[in-house]
């Protein structure tokens, strides 16, 4: 049986066409995927996230929980600042990539992927120590984000100046906007610029139609799903259950940038420590040949099957299909020619660097 | 939903249409194009390649998923749209015109349905 998000009647009254999704029924797409994905790249669009989950962590042991957590260093952010982190089994793989937002030292809000919710919120829980205290407050909590090159005008109409966060991964939270109180975070998912938004479950469609309604002018139009993956996918952001798993490190991953093997500890660290340089890492696939690759097609460098695709589609801005794939290093660097297995058709491959799509 | 009458259709979406020189042109219907969504690339079939009843002669991909594109005849294919290679959103945009391929010299075919039978067919689908 699926959940419902708290938008699910404004998406069914869109002409949203409704999918199963991480155990919620979610609009796949409205208007068609590529009309969204450009929407999202020359105007705005706005996407429905309520099924993400949201933790938080609170008491005089937060920080030292959320340093035990997470590959990354959160000893030097300021309140109202978020930050991007794997969380790491003890082997060294990834339990799920976090947002983690400072409210201050004492008080982090986590937000994890709707497919890990529950097992994200059992690890967490097991791992607990000291003063520190959780709670899974997923389900009173709606999440809209907004996207786009116009986000900002967009924002600016109902949105008190002072409730709009200015840096890259801040946040403003208890803002009125129009009557509604909401946490504003410069954040998302697509590679674009924009803003999520997080408030009261039950204020969810009030704020989706408040949005929607001021953006009009500005050609903002809700997205689904699917566009919401063909932007990741362009912006080579990865994502959980295909780049990031349980047996993949986060180096492996190409996330070394959020993994401080500086810090004192982690969960993990050790493992990865100890595995030492990636023998395997992510690479970009641009598809020269005819066909689009999919995620579980095989990776070939002539005969020999090296490595298999993780993500891959048609992106509508760059109008060229692309894969993301897990490849040995030795066949990582830019240029070298690849094929892949579509199908039982053998079509050419050259790796690219990451991302295929980076906003001027 | 657009079901033209004068074709004959396959409860996996195809339509069909059979030609005066005893040829059949095969496409995929508005409800196959509105369900799969936009269309970025089809894989074609090579004139002479024979198929028999429900093999997959062609594959269309959309920006989510690929979609086999099953023949509803045993028969050789006489001819085929080269232009959905370079174009295959026409399929979405007029998926009646936009044949995939055309068969001949054939053999079998599979019970196909009526316009009607079709729409009724969509409407079980759906349910």
């Amino acid at each position: 049986m699926e959940l419902k998000t708290p938008l699910y009647d404004c998406h069914v009254a869109a002409g949203g066409k409704i999918v199963p999704f991480a155990g919620y029924l979610l609009p796949v797409q409205y208007t068609g995927v590529i009309k969204e994905h450009m929407a999202v790249r020359t105007a705005c669009g706005l996407f429905d996230v309520s099924h993400m989950g949201e933790f938080l962590i609170k008491g005089a042991d937060a920080l030292a929980n959320v340093q035990n957590l997470f590959c990354n260093d959160f000893a030097n952010m300021y309140d109202g600042q978020v930050r991007y982190s794997p969380m790491c089994n003890e082997r060294g793989g990834i339990v799920d990539d976090v947002l983690i937002y400072k409210v201050n030292g004492e008080e982090y809000l986590l937000v994890v992927n709707a497919a890990n919710r529950h097992k994200d919120a059992d690890w967490v829980k097991a791992h607990l120590k000291g003063a520190a205290t959780f709670e899974d407050i997923s389900d009173s909590v709606a999440q809209l984000a907004l996207q786009g090159p116009k986000a900002k005008e967009i924002a600016a109409k109902i949105v008190p100046a002072e409730g709009i966060p200015t840096k890259y991964y801040s946040f403003v939270k208890d803002v009125d906007v129009q009557g509604i109180k909401c946490l504003v975070s410069r954040t998302g998912y697509t590679g674009e610029f924009g803003y999520e938004f997080y408030c009261a479950a039950e204020e969810g469609p009030k704020l989706w139609n408040l949005l929607l309604e001021a953006g009009a002018e500005y050609g903002l139009i809700p997205c689904g799903l699917g566009a919401r993956d063909t932007l990741r996918l362009e912006a080579a952001m990865p994502l959980y259950g295909h780049e990031l798993t349980d047996d993949i490190t986060p180096l492996e991953a190409g996330l070394d940038f959020f993994v401080k093997l500086g810090k004192d500890n982690f969960i993990g660290m050790d493992a990865i420590l100890a595995k030492g340089d990636p023998k395997i890492t992510r690479v970009g696939l641009k598809i020269t040949g005819r066909g689009i690759a999919r995620e579980h097609c095989d990776v070939y460098s002539g005969t020999e099957k090296i490595g298999v695709v993780t993500s891959g589609t048609h992106c509508p801005y760059l109008n060229a299909p692309v894969a993301m794939a897990m490849v040995p290093v030795a066949y990582a660097e830019v240029g070298t020619q690849l094929e892949v297995d579509v199908r039982g058709r053998r079509i050419t491959a050259e790796v690219v660097p990451l991302p295929f799509y980076k906003r001027a | 939903m657009n079901i033209p009458e004068n074709l004959s259709y396959t409860k996996s979406h195809e339509w069909v249409k059979f030609e005066e020189d005893g040829s059949v042109t095969v496409g995929l219907t508005d409800y196959a194009q509105s369900e799969l969504g936009d269309l970025v690339f089809v894989n074609l079939p090579m004139v002479g390649d024979t198929f028999a009843t429900g093999d997959t002669f062609a594959d269309v991909e959309s920006v989510k998923a690929v979609s086999d594109v099953y023949s509803p005849v045993t028969g050789t294919v006489a001819e085929v749209n080269e232009e959905l290679a370079d174009a295959p959103q026409t399929i979405n945009e007029a998926p009646y015109d936009a044949w995939i391929a055309r068969f001949d010299t054939i053999t079998d075919q599979e019970d196909l349905l009526t316009a009607e039978e079709y729409a009724a067919f969509l409407e079980t689908e759906q349910h």
